[in-house]
């Protein structure tokens, strides 16, 4: 249990240190001190609980719990003075309202002293990892990245003290929401994560960043709110407090528990971005690409799923469940397709982004145990394959001064290393061999098998071929390599390096091992809940390690290729052309050859696809609210 | 296990021969309908030693890289898919086939092979909805996703899921790369883009395309195959009906705008696996 | 006995014809005369292509442009020139802006006179072309052209 608490406590006290210490050699070499340290205990925790099931640990509450209504209290009133300032009075109320049924909710509860309140479980293990070791890997990268960043925008005001402070207060309070089996505390945690994208998000705190800021505040404050109703209804529901464990929650089961299951999936569905609240993350980007990288794709968000997934014995063949499904494949359809008419490349992510996690809130959803497989492996490869892929575009964005993905042409000759690496992330996120597509076969497997479940086999079949689409898109323009490109790589810094080189490798470990993850991990929570686990077939695991092997063997065959061959000039329409593409017009006017990608606007344009998904989930939701009334949620 | 690494060899060796075959029989059936006497029926056979008979001449030296992955993965697809693996993974392994093909082609850095890439991209998100919603159709009516199960399926499957045949029967049009939707690259001498996404390919890197059609070939008419399996010659003339249709097809139609196959391939696809596997679920 | 005389796939470009030669030379793909029974295929790219049948003689505007296509045609390619204009500038011969025939900017295998020239004298300068064709491809694999 001390390793647990070490784990939410060492980052906040680092923390600590960090807003104190001035910019300077020092404070980066701690940085990376205090991440190895993480990392270090991260794989300990992995270690030592990796076969041990699930584990509760006592920890007395009641204190804790003061300390924490505390903060909350804090908490709050620096928010309100923040949106008094800046006249934000939709979430000067939310955090007024938030406040007060908190407050109501803990007066309802008389035994909230109950032990238990600290847990571990493979899901827990998996959820710490990615926290501990992706987490880590990118606050040593932002050391070399917040460096460059001032360097660029020497005009913004140089706040790395509090930036570095707030990325381990994040940390920290991840550790806290995968370990709470508490649901106040894991509350606690859940609106410490939602106060450090506030603040990170508007970091350089101009015009549009605050705007950007508070937009997010605002929506994951609502999610917040019916996250805090679930405190009052146990609280009328059990004042014994009994039902504020999560463990007797989800004992407790579907006629027990729907009400909160659905509070609950709400919140997690405004932190993962769904669908009508993708508005924030996708404004979220205006934050340095450290803050994307860990809160807004591989981590924060997570929470959001990860709640999501808690709950899915409950959801299971249930009407609640259905919809909330329905309202991750909405999302994963028309996110997907948001993401073929962007060329701004952070974007393109963050759109994959909220369609990934409409994937998983789909299988959440379904809740079998096939589909709490699927999804839990699909957290895993995303949050890799993503946190490579905003980690390069960082880089890449610092090396030719864009993130336009019509800028990147021929990366593969101007930064090859990175670029190298972006493709790597990139196929991870939807060709085989890599574990997206695992996943995403898990997830097909899932909806078939269950009742309703063809309808979200439809969406993931359609949103599947439109991922082929912009992904294939964007490796084109990588490889699209000019004649003789001018090679930038020269000074990425060591930091960077380090973040880069452990996640390309990883993302290929974990594809190649996944039969191991599967079988440690997954399969032990899964069989814990159900009593039944999925697994591809003996064959197909086979086949698939096959397969990346090749991917990875046949490389090689690029040396074989590399040998003498007579190179001939393009197909101009038989005009003579230049190495690089200029070619002599009509009039003898040399002209430059553009090549552009299609972004299909008028099809796949943001706006419009935003309002359809907005008022289809917008309608599911309302439904479930219905269905609850009604008494026909379960 | 061993039945199936003969059947994957098998695959292997005669795929291009009969591809080769059906690919002549084709020229030869087109030419009869438009008059003409045709090619020897060994003529694609002939245009691929041809090809491997030039010198290696390349635009650039990666672009041999990416169409070597390309072969390698559709011989691999199809090899998969005869020795009775997983369809659905068949599926994702022949997007990666494709997608190698597409970055080989943007590799190549000119106009028309660039356009044609886009193309190719279009395509390929024309067809995957409805080659996805295929392999949930064979697992609805079967029970599992693995070719040998549907093969050995006691009833021919065709009768469980015939919209989503039909659906397949559309986008193997798209596939063949056979008019109205031969817009990425064709055989015949449409020279709206040049040749589109081949345009930079010559000799041998040509050669490696052609031979990778060759098995595609075999493939697709495998997966048409597949829906009549328990009735094996119903299937061989399920599978001769369907290709001639698709000759005439090719011979009587002109080829549309990307709009036009992206909206009608998917409105295919969304009413065949909306209906098909809905009513499979609900009953 | 090597297969390119068996499938080999030609490039038409007019140089400055006034389409007569073109139209026969596309009377020969059409079903009277049907060159595709000898496995031709009229590929419009030089780097598919190699047969290059040309028409029409060479001016100013015309010359890079067939230089070009000439190059990027991989060996072993022939060249045959269609009409008394691509051969020797025909009728043109002495225009200020007619350079000549074909031969002054790439090398011709085949000549192929005739105004228009006929389909049937086409058909059998492309098989004597095939002839040439033949030869090269033995002498680029006796230079370790493979």
């Amino acid at each position: 249990m001390e390793l647990l608490v070490f784990l939410i406590l060492f980052p906040a006290l680092a923390a600590l240190l960090f807003c104190i210490l001035p910019n300077g050699r020092l404070r980066d070499t701690i940085v990376i001190l205090v991440s190895a340290v993480i990392i270090a205990a991260t794989l300990y925790l992995f270690v030592m609980f990796a076969g041990a099931g699930t584990v509760y640990f006592d920890i007395d509450g009641g204190m804790i719990s003061q300390i924490m209504t505390g903060l909350e209290v804090v908490i709050s009133a620096g928010l309100l003075y923040l949106a008094a300032k800046y006249r934000q009075y939709i979430i000067a109320a939310l955090v007024v309202v938030q406040l007060g049924v908190v407050l109501y909710a803990e007066s309802l509860l008389h035994g909230t002293a109950a032990l238990n309140n600290l847990f571990i479980d493979p899901f827990s293990v998996i959820m710490a990892m990615i926290i501990g070791i992706i987490g880590s890997l990118i606050c040593i990268y932002s050391v070399g990245y917040m460096r460059d960043y001032h360097a660029h925008h020497d005009d913004m005001p140089d706040k790395r003290r509090w930036f570095f402070a707030l990325l381990f207060v994040f940390l920290a309070a991840m550790y806290g929401v995968v370990f709470s089996n508490n649901l106040f505390w894991l509350f606690f945690f859940w609106e410490v994560t939602t106060l450090c994208s506030f603040l990170l998000i508007g970091y350089s705190w101009d015009e549009q960043a605050r705007k950007n800021a508070f937009w997010a505040l605002l929506l994951n404050l609502v999610g917040g709110l019916g996250f805090a109703f679930t405190f009052v209804w146990a609280g009328m529901t059990d004042p014994s407090g009994g039902l504020i464990m999560m463990d007797s929650l989800l004992a407790a089961g579907p006629v027990v528990a729907m009400i909160p299951a659905a509070l609950i999936g709400f919140a997690g569905l405004t932190k993962a971005a769904q669908m009508p609240f993708s508005s924030w993350l996708v404004g979220a980007m205006i934050a340095p690409t450290p803050v994307s990288a860990l809160l807004h794709s591989s981590t924060m968000v997570k929470a959001g799923v990860y709640a999501i997934v808690r709950f899915a014995p409950i959801y299971e063949a249930s009407m609640v469940g259905l919809i909330i499904s329905l309202v991750g494949g909405v999302t994963f359809l028309l996110a997907s397709g948001i993401a073929i008419s962007q060329s701004n490349a952070k974007k393109v992510l963050a759109y994959s982004t909220i369609a990934n996690l409409g994937l998983v809130v789909a299988c959440a959803g379904i809740g079998s145990y096939a589909a709490v497989w699927a999804a839990i492996l699909l957290i895993i490869f995303h949050a890799i394959a993503k946190s490579l892929l905003f980690l390069s575009v960082g880089t890449v964005e610092h090396k030719i001064g864009s993130r336009d993905i019509e800028d990147m042409t021929g990366l593969l000759g101007r930064l090859p290393k990175i670029a190298v690496m972006m493709m790597i992330g990139i196929a991870g996120m939807f060709l085989a061999p890599f574990g997206m597509l695992i996943s995403k076969w898990a997830a097909l497997l899932a909806f078939l098998d269950a009742q309703y479940g063809f309808i979200l086999v439809l969406l993931l079949a359609f949103g599947s071929a439109v991922t082929v689409f912009f992904w294939t898109k964007w490796l084109g323009k990588l490889v699209e390599v000019a004649w003789k490109p001018e090679r930038l790589e020269s000074k990425i810094s060591t930091q960077e390096y380090a973040a880069l080189a452990p996640l390309t490798v990883l993302m290929v470990a974990v594809c190649i091992g996944f039969p191991l993850l599967s079988t440690y991990l997954v399969v032990p929570y899964v069989f814990g809940i159900y009593g039944m686990a999925a697994t591809l077939g003996q064959a197909n695991t086979i086949i698939m390690v096959m397969m990346v092997f090749m991917v990875l063997v046949m490389p090689l065959t690029l040396f074989y290729f590399r040998k003498e061959r007579k190179v001939m000039p393009h197909y101009v329409g038989g005009r003579p052309s230049t190495s690089d593409m200029h070619f002599n017009g009509s009039i003898g006017v040399q002209r430059p050859v553009a090549l552009g990608n299609y972004y299909l606007t008028n099809y796949f344009g943001e706006e419009r696809l935003s309002h359809i998904g907005n008022g289809v989930c917008i309608a599911f939701i309302a439904l479930i609210g219905v269905a609850l009334l009604m008494g026909v949620g379960i | 296990m061993i039945e199936e690494i003969i059947f994957a060899i098998g695959f292997i060796i005669l795929a291009p021969f009969i591809g080769a075959l059906i690919g002549g029989i084709d020229r030869k059936v087109t030419a009869r309908m438009q008059g003409r006497v045709g090619p020897p029926v060994l003529q694609p056979l002939y245009d691929v030693f041809k090809l491997f008979e030039k010198e290696k001449a390349v635009v650039r030296n990666e672009v041999n890289f990416y169409i070597f992955s390309y072969l390698i993965f559709v011989v691999l697809t199809g090899a998969l898919f005869f020795s009775g693996g997983d369809i659905l993974l068949v599926i994702f392994a022949l997007t990666l086939a494709h997608a190698f093909l597409i970055l080989g082609a943007y590799a190549s850095v000119s106009p028309y092979s660039h356009v044609g890439a886009e193309r190719e991209l279009l395509q390929l998100m024309a067809v995957e909805p409805m080659l996805i919603l295929a392999a949930a159709g064979f697992y609805m009516a079967t029970g599992s996703f693995a070719v040998k199960d549907i093969a050995f399926w006691p009833e021919p499957v065709v009768m469980t899921i015939p919209l989503i045949f039909v659906g397949i029967v559309y986008v193997l049009t798209i596939k063949l790369r056979k008019s109205p939707f031969d817009l990425a690259t064709t055989h015949h001498a449409h020279q709206e883009l040049v040749k589109g996404l081949t345009t930079e390919f010559a000799g041998p890197t040509l050669g490696m395309v052609e031979i990778a059609h060759l098995y595609e070939t075999v493939f697709f008419l495998g997966i048409v195959w597949l829906f009549f399996a328990s009735m094996p010659w119903v299937g061989l003339i399920a599978v001769i009906v369907v290709y001639f249709l698709e000759i005439l097809i090719d011979n009587t139609t002109t080829r549309v705008r990307w709009q036009v196959m992206l909206r009608s391939a998917w409105l295919v696809a969304l009413v065949a696996g909306a209906i098909n596997l809905g009513v499979l679920a609900l009953l | 006995m090597s297969y390119i005389t068996k499938s080999p796939w030609i490039i038409h470009y007019d140089g400055s014809s006034c389409n007569g030669c073109d139209i026969e030379v596309l009377a020969c793909l059409t079903p009277l005369y049907d060159l595709e029974r000898f496995g031709i295929v009229n590929t419009g790219n030089p780097k598919h292509a190699d047969v290059f049948l040309i028409t029409g003689g060479i001016n100013e505007q015309s010359e890079a442009v067939v230089k070009n296509t000439y190059e990027q045609m991989p060996d072993p390619k022939v060249v045959v020139a269609v009409g008394i204009c691509a051969c020797t500038g025909g009728v043109f011969r002495e225009c200020y802006n007619i350079k000549g025939g074909v031969d002054k900017v790439i090398p011709v295998d085949v000549y192929v006179p005739g105004c228009a020239a006929r389909p049937e004298s086409i058909i059998d300068g492309v098989v004597r072309a095939l002839g040439i064709l033949e030869e090269k491809r033995t002498k680029m694999v006796e230079q370790g052209g493979k």
